[in-house]
């Protein structure tokens, strides 16, 4: 089973850093680096903030993204807490409310719906039903989305979820760049923040510039950002998934199709007019998700587009998402209940071919 | 069960073996020897402890035997059995915490009446409640956070909210510091300092462990009590709470109300075992006092002593108060459907908290016949010139709609912000308009 996973992941990996290294050219770092030194700048920086989740301190947290973190600011700040995800959800409310920062990792997303009532009856709304009296500047971060091999209780994305919720912000980084710049915007936010990580980015590595290595380097939360320019059709993703989408871009190149790949980055508030800046010029779109399609991101998205871009579409938009089923383990069943890059091609064929 | 032990098992599985397994092939694995070692050996560390239990060859069912005394100090004749313990407050001082408990009472039965009439949509009464009201808020300092349930109400009072601040609130006008958010009773208030009033039960428990936990981190001298129902103690945010504040050894006061009523659902039925003091010290090992939530002089004791534990020993302490729910839960049930007359009129007679500190002042000389009927009468007055002075203001302004959603608007706030505005500017004529702040200035230009 290990080798089948080994199998899924290595090709993508290969194929990523291929992309990255042709772009950037001076530090190579993991993901889980780059969330890494984020927070540790951010621990640095400002005492108010604090690291709590289950096994965070003492082991590093589960998938070892709090490393070090424990010997260098102590038990105080880094906090393992007992299993009880309402438990430490509601701290971190109350704790955001007494003026700290807390940081609250959840093991996964998965784990988080057994404290989703903090997150959004007590999180998102604190500052509207306080009369804009206290604000509730927590991270709420922890991987989100399909792993491999773990069935249909640990692969859900959430981002759909959160992002219908006002007074959330929620983003879903996806270069090792994104995940330092908009954590780094996350934690100094003065508004809760969901921050939706990808357990299978953790080991992909990307090249940060000088710049994006600098301890004040942010990124807006709330702006996409082009990834590959292209004039053909439009390519929406987030989170791992826009490896895919830069993958498919290439393949349609290969075939003379000009693919933009956007990545969201943000799922809300949603940088519409990006979107709708590059459909004006390719007048096709693709959604893509891991998430499931109904009532999904690509579907708002959609209706987005209804209303501020209608007259620019020259095909119906597509949407590219996992399979409407929860997840399957046996991993033939997980593979095709999950998008493949071909996915992504075929709908970027469909689309650009009815106009032809 | 399922989930925690499949999660136990995920964890075991997919993150020791799976994960390093993984992480290690794709070369990427951090390996730390230095945390790894320490953590390790503080494990021993904690392996080597004795156990605090004795081995035994009885084999012995364990039942519940030794239910936790209920501490009393004032009968309902207002006489202190140990004078030592009369917290000897000053004819001034009991003075104002009877008029407070009478205010409160006065203004309950008006606002009671007031939601009948419609003019507010909601209510909730604190009778029968009163003195764990007064008596917990004098034992605590200003600069204590308080979370609070809802039926709270004296507590608030004694802390400088106002009976305005009240009426304003119920009836959603610009002056309400919600800015009209939020349904009647749900007040917050920086300068009494109160967390806004959430609806969902329960939540403000590990709210309060998290407020007094950042407390514990700035080296405050403060602590976080958080009041709740007997019925609220049912949540799993109880269990979360208690657990987490007994870990982090949080200066918190867990403040159980035991009213004997949650909604239509007796105790008897809420719990089995000895309430929900018989929680604390063995279930999660903390400090807890039972104690007469009728009785104003044993609640002032109590939660004065319970603020000096976790305060200077920065630990955890909980408080059951059993009293008794009078009135029925809210505006929006009936109790004489679930519960009897005679039982009411036996805690509202027999242990009423208010005559009990009335019989008190009595025998001091401290309080008459016509000081009681002026401050019933000058309480009315002040409800009732509140309250329609309060009808008269205007509701809060449209655009609150719209702040503080986040600290600044996003381009889709703004964009909806626009589209009302120019709907009312078309149809201005359609809508009452005028009932609202700043209505003239928004549609000005």
């Amino acid at each position: 089973m290990l080798s089948s996973i080994l199998k899924k992941v290595k090709p993508s990996l290969l194929v990523n850093s291929r992309i990255i290294t042709r772009t950037y050219a001076t530090k190579e770092v993991t993901v889980r680096d780059a969330i890494n030194s984020a927070l540790d700048e951010e621990l640095a920086r400002d005492e108010k903030v604090f690291i709590m989740g289950e096994e965070v301190a003492q082991y590093n947290g589960a998938y070892k993204i709090t490393k070090g973190l424990f010997d260098k600011y102590g038990g105080d700040r880094i906090i393992d807490t007992p299993i009880t995800e309402a438990g430490f959800a509601g701290i971190g409310v109350g704790a955001a409310m007494a003026g700290t920062r807390p940081i609250i990792e959840f093991m996964t997303f998965n784990f988080a719906m057994q404290a989703i009532d903090h997150i959004i009856n007590s999180s998102a709304k604190t500052h509207y039903m306080s009369g804009g009296k206290v604000f509730n500047p927590i991270v709420w971060r922890g991987p989100n989305g399909p792993p491999t091999a773990v069935g249909a209780q640990h692969s859900q994305c959430f981002a759909a979820w959160y992002g219908s919720v006002p007074g959330l912000k929620v983003v879903a980084p996806w270069s090792a760049a994104d995940h330092r710049g908009l954590l780094k915007s996350a934690i100094r936010d003065d508004n809760p923040v969901v921050y939706l990580e990808s357990e299978l980015l953790y080991n992909y590595k990307f090249n940060l510039t000088d710049q994006e290595q600098d301890k004040e380097y942010l990124v807006p939360i709330g702006k996409a950002k082009v990834e590959r320019e292209g004039k053909d059709v439009t390519i929406v993703g987030f989170s791992r998934i826009v490896s895919n989408c830069i993958e498919a871009a290439e393949i349609l190149a290969k075939e003379g199709i000009s693919a933009e790949v956007i990545n969201l980055r943000t799922i809300r508030p949603l940088d519409a007019e990006t979107i709708v800046n590059s459909l004006k010029k390719t007048n096709k779109l693709v959604t893509v998700e891991e998430g499931w399609s109904q009532s999904g991101v690509g579907a708002e998205i959609s209706a987005l587009m209804m209303e501020h871009a209608f007259d620019y579409l020259d095909a119906p938009i597509e949407r590219i998402c996992g399979a409407d089923v929860p997840m399957p383990y046996a991993s033939n069943l997980e593979s095709a209940a999950m998008i493949q890059t071909q996915n992504i091609v075929n709908a970027a064929k469909r689309v650009t071919q009815r106009n032809k | 069960m399922i989930s925690q032990a499949s999660r136990v098992l995920t964890r075991l599985g997919r993150n020791n073996e799976l994960k390093r397994a993984l992480t290690n092939s794709l070369n990427n694995c951090n390996k730390s020897s230095p945390s790894i070692i320490r953590s390790f050996s503080s494990k021993k560390q904690e392996l080597e402890e004795k156990d605090k239990f004795e081995y035994t060859n009885n084999l012995e069912v364990q039942e519940l035997k030794h239910y936790i005394p209920c501490y009393t100090i004032m009968n309902q004749e207002g006489v202190v059995s140990k004078p030592e313990q009369d917290p000897n407050f000053t004819k001034e001082e009991v003075i104002k915490m009877y008029t407070t408990m009478l205010t409160l009472n006065v203004m309950d039965s008006i606002l009671y009446d007031v939601q009948r009439q419609g003019r507010i949509s909601f209510y909730m009464t604190s009778f029968g409640e009163e003195a764990i009201h007064i008596g917990s808020a004098a034992a605590l300092e200003m600069s204590d956070t308080i979370f609070a349930q809802y039926r709270e109400t004296g507590v608030f009072m004694w802390r400088g909210f106002t009976i305005n601040d009240i009426i304003n609130q119920c009836c959603t006008n610009e002056h309400d510091l919600g800015k009209g958010r939020q349904m009647p009773m749900h007040f917050g208030s920086r300068k009494i300092n109160l967390q806004t009033i959430s609806s969902p039960l329960t939540t403000q428990l590990p709210q309060a462990v998290g407020s007094s936990y950042a407390q514990k981190l700035a080296g405050e001298n403060n602590c976080t009590i958080v009041y709740f129902g007997e019925g609220a103690a049912s949540e799993g945010d109880f269990h979360a709470a208690m657990n987490f504040a007994a870990a982090l050894s949080t200066p918190t006061i867990f403040f159980c109300r035991n009213n004997k009523w949650a909604i239509s659902t007796p105790s008897k039925e809420q719990y089995k075992g000895d309430g929900i003091a018989g929680r604390g010290p063995n279930g999660y090992g903390m400090k807890t006092i039972r104690v007469d939530g009728n009785d104003i002089w044993a609640v002032y004791n109590v939660t004065k002593l319970a603020r000096k534990i976790a305060v200077e020993e920065q630990r955890p302490v909980l408080i059951e108060a059993m009293t008794y729910r009078v009135g029925h839960h809210s505006t929006s049930d009936d109790s004489s459907r679930y519960r009897t007359v005679e039982e009411i009129n036996a805690w509202k007679e027999g242990k009423n908290p208010i005559s009990r500190l009335r019989n008190y002042m009595n025998h001091k000389g401290w309080w008459s016949d016509a000081q009681e009927k002026e401050t019933i009468a000058s309480a009315r007055t002040s409800v009732r010139e509140s309250l329609v002075n309060a009808e008269k203001q205007y509701k809060p302004s449209i655009n609150e709609i719209f702040t503080d959603v986040y600290d600044k608007p996003t381009p889709a706030l703004i964009e909806q912000q626009k589209e009302l505005i120019e709907h009312l500017k078309l149809y201005p004529d359609e809508y009452p308009l005028n009932q609202f702040a700043d209505s003239k200035l928004i549609l000005k230009d």
